[in-house]
């Protein structure tokens, strides 16, 4: 655990991907195999079933240190991570214990939190409070960071990969692809990865490894688009950066879930995030069954119905849930829509050109001829001024906007590091996203953000005017948003200033301060829809702050009308 | 005009509210022996202020940082070394003109009607705690100042006092702040800086000008490179080993030092130097700098991250939760007034976890919007250029001084 708490500390303190990249590479060099697999499980953000609740360890940890709950929570409110204040709270172990050894991070999971997954409350309550005694402070932040499930440490997959790559001396997509999906993790399976450059090892690292998912099911490393500049979205501009509108291929950008169709000798359903979602999709599985075996498709699960895509939220209901097997009905129907072949006859086909992976992708849906499985249209618009009137059709399709993808590209592998435009680059897929919906709210309350600005208030809740015309009526909460492009660290400080100015009451416990209603900010949201969850009635999709509105006094800002209003648009 | 200073009165019951002017009345009805006032903590029957911030006759200054020594008053009472550092901040001529008294630790004299001494408080050279006896009813106050209960081997160690009631500091009250015996810190400060020096690349570590400056001198192993000072830090410095303090030598940190020691040099600078066109006009012989700060705020990951340090060491010159607790049990006061920082969090603690009889005291930094955040870091750790909270007065006039 110290190697592993010495390695965070180094990931932690820097913001340099090169230094980063150093301090991976010399500890999966030096990493006992077995923490090192659940190392790199760790960085790759595999889900891990959770140990324990906040809740109780925050129970437990009131009680070995003797503080009351209330001096807890204004602890919290300091720090900002509840993982880190109770690290900070509970009682180091005696200095003249003498303190054991602490223990690696595979005993870690194999000792502790993995059995505490299956122990009843006092048996949870034992191992924690028994390795909290053994750990010092860093490595019970660490340990609960662990424990939370969101491990974040400005690490991301593809820096693990890449990592793992120089180590073993093989290039990062074939490490990619041997860490794609549910790799076993494992010391042999390391160490297979660890050497998997070498002299006298072949193919594929999951070929030496045992247990785990049988990695002939395992997915291809996602190719990933970027976002199109706001500089180049015109016509003209396209013209001039990507050249004539013949060289790409344009779709239309679902809103789905991104994922992968891997027929081998069973059939399975990735999601991008290396999630196996076979038995979330039964009827996918059954649907790709009839794909020749050695064939790979990427594509998006959809739900779908009419011959057009429903909204999001009713995919999230299906991912929440595990379908019985068998089940005839479903009640939020899905589709998978392809867009990219990437196996075909067990021959990876990754680097021919899209051209030729299309022509290919349709012949095999077609040879498939069943009604879950459908290609993504391609969208005849000829010339980049129609691709632009196409993509103000969006909103009514129930699409996020249009892709543009090279017809001579690779498929590559993440997200390929560009320049603002580099249409030469080979690679390049860009995503041209419509604009989103903006409306002006008021700042109603704030709580303090985490991490980074853990002191700082800076999770905010907006308000809208309930009456019929601006300034009428009451301002109702309809969304909350912590950030955004409008949402500098300058800006936070002077709002922050404004909140510990202006506080006009408190809601106990969160640690909510209700503000003066006088800023009013510019929130941008993909789509909104009624929600009985909601005091407004109505829920947003992924709000952020545009801009903070100066220019605006709080009885200018918009009225729930407005928003509502949307829901139909 | 006393109630106009907005003095929250944190739970003093039955007193007039959570804004009742004043600390509160002993349970022998005898009129407090320190009260608050617009200058701040004042003495009656003495007729002196404490570590006031306006202009007063006579201000008994508990040590010279700029939150607790205002100059403009026309005396000033304070320890015998804090004299010297507090001439070296208000100028010399100030001394010599005998505006600035300076006694021996436990030096008892009368002033008024109440017996005076000062105790030491183990915070910076020179800090002190003020002892207050009425000389008729023989009530005794303490006032401690800013204090840590560590001995740090060059400030007079931190010594309890008995009293009647405790006034006590509460910067780092809350228990998530506990400090590494500061031999462990200076281990993991050398080691970092062995680190870097072996890497060529120059060590700078933020650090408040008076106190932690001279505690990193006297930790920092001087056999793996050059001891440098940014300019404000220097007067401190001399201050100190005026007093007989014994620190390793130090230089200029100029470029020409910088550049000179190949990149094994530390540069001790206040935090609001560290991101000043003087620090990026100096040489980066291994590429880049190694930026630290030593203070108490950095056991929070989140301060650390926010000033994009590339370490944060948890050293501080006041006390810790365990150390504040200890302070107030030692004391054996029957009321503990809880003064600069987590006021209203210790003084619920206080009362309702140790059946204690405590009240809140504000201070000038208290602000509007609430007197709990006025000394947490955030708040002047994100003016870019100004120092960090602990003390966070102390940084601003000690970035002046470059």
């Amino acid at each position: 655990m110290k190697a592993f708490a010495d390695v965070f500390d180094r990931l932690d303190a820097s913001t340099s991907t090169d230094a980063k990249h150093a301090a991976l590479v010399a500890y999966f060099r030096e990493v006992e195999a077995a923490d090192g697999a659940w190392a790199l499980a760790v960085f790759c953000g595999r889900s891990i079933k959770r140990a324990a609740s906040s809740t109780q360890m925050k129970r437990w940890a009131a009680e070995v240190s003797g503080l009351p709950a209330w001096l807890i929570d204004e602890c919290h409110g300091q720090v900002g991570d509840l993982g880190e204040t109770l690290s900070l709270i509970v009682p180091d172990a005696a200095a003249d214990a003498g303190r054991q050894e602490t223990p690696g991070l595979a005993a870690i999971f194999s000792e502790f939190l993995t059995p505490m997954t299956r122990a009843d409350e006092a048996g949870k309550r034992a191992m924690l409070v028994g390795l909290w005694a053994r750990l010092d402070q860093r490595e019970r932040f660490v340990l609960h960071k662990l424990i939370s499930t969101t491990f974040r440490v400005g690490v991301s997959r593809g820096l693990a990969v890449r990592a793992m790559a120089t180590v073993s001396g093989v290039d990062q997509a074939r490490m990619d692809h041997a860490l794609s999906g549910q790799w076993p993790i494992t010391s042999e399976y390391f160490q297979s990865l660890r050497i998997l450059g070498k002299a006298g090892v072949r193919g594929d690292a999951g070929e030496a490894a045992a247990g785990g998912e049988p990695p002939s099911l395992q997915p291809y490393p996602f190719f990933l688009a970027q976002q199109l500049p706001d500089e180049v979205d015109r016509p003209d501009l396209l013209e001039e950066q990507l050249g004539p509108r013949s060289r790409w291929q344009v779709e239309w950008k679902w809103d789905g879930l991104r994922g992968q169709i891997v027929r081998r000798d069973r059939a399975a359903v990735w999601s991008r995030g290396g999630e196996l979602l076979s038995r979330q999709f039964p009827e996918l599985i059954d649907a790709a069954e009839g794909l020749p075996t050695g064939t790979v498709l990427d594509g998006e699960v959809l739900a779908f119905e009419g011959g057009r895509p429903l909204d999001f939220s009713h995919l999230q209901t299906r991912i929440a849930r595990v379908q019985p097997t068998g089940l005839l009905f479903v009640d939020v129907p899905v589709v998978f829509m392809a867009y990219d072949l990437l196996e075909i006859e067990g021959r990876d086909v990754r680097g021919e050109a899209l051209s030729t992976r299309r022509a290919m992708l349709e012949g095999l849906v077609a040879g498939l001829g069943h009604p879950l499985v459908r290609t993504s249209e391609v969208l005849g618009a000829s010339s980049w001024a129609e691709v632009e009137a196409a993509r103000g059709t969006s909103r009514a399709r129930g699409v996020e906007g249009v892709m543009l993808k090279r017809v001579d590209s690779e498929y590559g592998a993440g997200r390929v590091k560009l320049g603002p435009v580099d249409a030469k680059a080979l690679g390049a897929w860009w995503k041209w996203k419509i604009d989103p919906f903006v409306i002006d709210c008021v700042l109603v309350s704030a709580q303090r953000g985490s991490g980074r600005r853990a002191s700082l208030y800076t999770d905010y809740t907006f308000a809208l005017w309930s009456g019929p015309q601006r300034g009428e009526g009451e301002l109702v909460p309809f969304a909350k948003a912590y950030h955004g492009k409008g949402m500098t660290d300058e800006v936070f400080v002077k709002i922050d200033q404004f909140i510990r100015g202006h506080t006009i009451g408190r809601i106990g416990g969160a640690g909510i301060r209700l503000v003066e209603p006088r800023l009013v900010f510019e929130l941008a949201f993909e789509g909104v829809q009624a929600s009985a969850r909601h005091r407004s009635g109505l829920a947003v999709r992924f709000p952020r702050v545009n801009r903070w509105r100066t220019d605006k006094h709080a009885s200018e800002a918009d009225t729930l009308g407005t928003l509502r209003a949307l829901v139909r648009s | 005009m006393i109630c106009a200073l907005a003095v929250r009165g944190y739970g003093v019951v039955g007193r007039g509210g959570p804004y009742c002017p004043n600390m509160g009345v002993a349970a022998t009805g005898r009129p407090d022996l320190v009260i608050t006032t617009p200058a701040g903590l004042y003495c009656p029957a003495g007729g002196f202020h404490i570590d006031p911030w306006a202009k007063v006759e006579m201000a008994v200054t508990t040590h010279a940082h700029t939150d607790h020594a205002r100059p403009g008053s026309t005396r000033y009472l304070t320890s015998q070394t804090g004299k010297i550092v507090l001439a070296s901040r208000f100028g010399p001529q100030f001394a010599q003109a005998g505006h600035i008294d300076g006694w021996a630790y436990g030096r008892r004299e009368r002033v008024g009607d109440v017996y005076v001494s000062l105790h030491p408080a183990g915070h910076v050279l020179g800090s002190a705690q003020v002892r207050i006896e009425h000389a008729a009813t023989g009530e005794t106050w303490v006032i401690s100042g800013d204090y840590k209960t560590e001995d740090d081997g060059i400030s007079e160690a931190f010594v309890p006092v008995r009293c009647h009631v405790f006034v006590t500091e509460s910067t780092f009250g809350l228990p998530i702040y506990r400090w590494k015996p500061q031999g462990q810190v200076f281990a993991e400060i050398n080691a970092w800086w062995r680190s870097n020096a072996a890497s060529g690349r120059l060590s700078m570590i933020a650090c408040y000008a008076l106190g932690k400056a001279q505690r990193l001198l006297s930790g920092l192993d001087a056999s793996i490179g050059p001891i440098v000072l940014h300019g404000a830090l220097r007067s401190c410095t001399e201050a100190y080993r005026a007093a007989g303090v014994s620190l390793p030598a130090t230089g200029h940190a100029t470029q020409e030092t910088a550049r000179a020691s190949g990149g094994r040099a530390i540069i001790l600078a206040p935090p609001s130097a560290v991101r000043s066109a003087w620090a990026y006009k100096l040489p980066r012989p291994g590429g880049e700098m190694e930026l630290a700060m030593a203070s108490g705020w950095m056991s929070v990951r989140g301060t650390r991250r926010r000033r994009a340090l590339d370490k944060g060491f948890a050293l501080s010159d006041h006390a810790d939760w365990p150390g504040l607790l200890g302070a107030i049990e030692a004391t054996g006061a029957e009321r503990i007034g809880v003064t600069h920082g987590a006021v209203e969090t210790l003084v619920r603690y206080l009362r309702e976890c140790k059946g204690r009889e405590a009240f809140g005291i504000a201070t000038q930094f208290v602000g509007e919007g609430g007197g709990d955040e006025a000394e947490q870091p955030a708040d002047d750790a994100t003016n870019a250029s100004e120092g960090a909270g602990e003390g966070a007065s102390q940084g601003a006039s000690e970035g002046a001084n470059a």
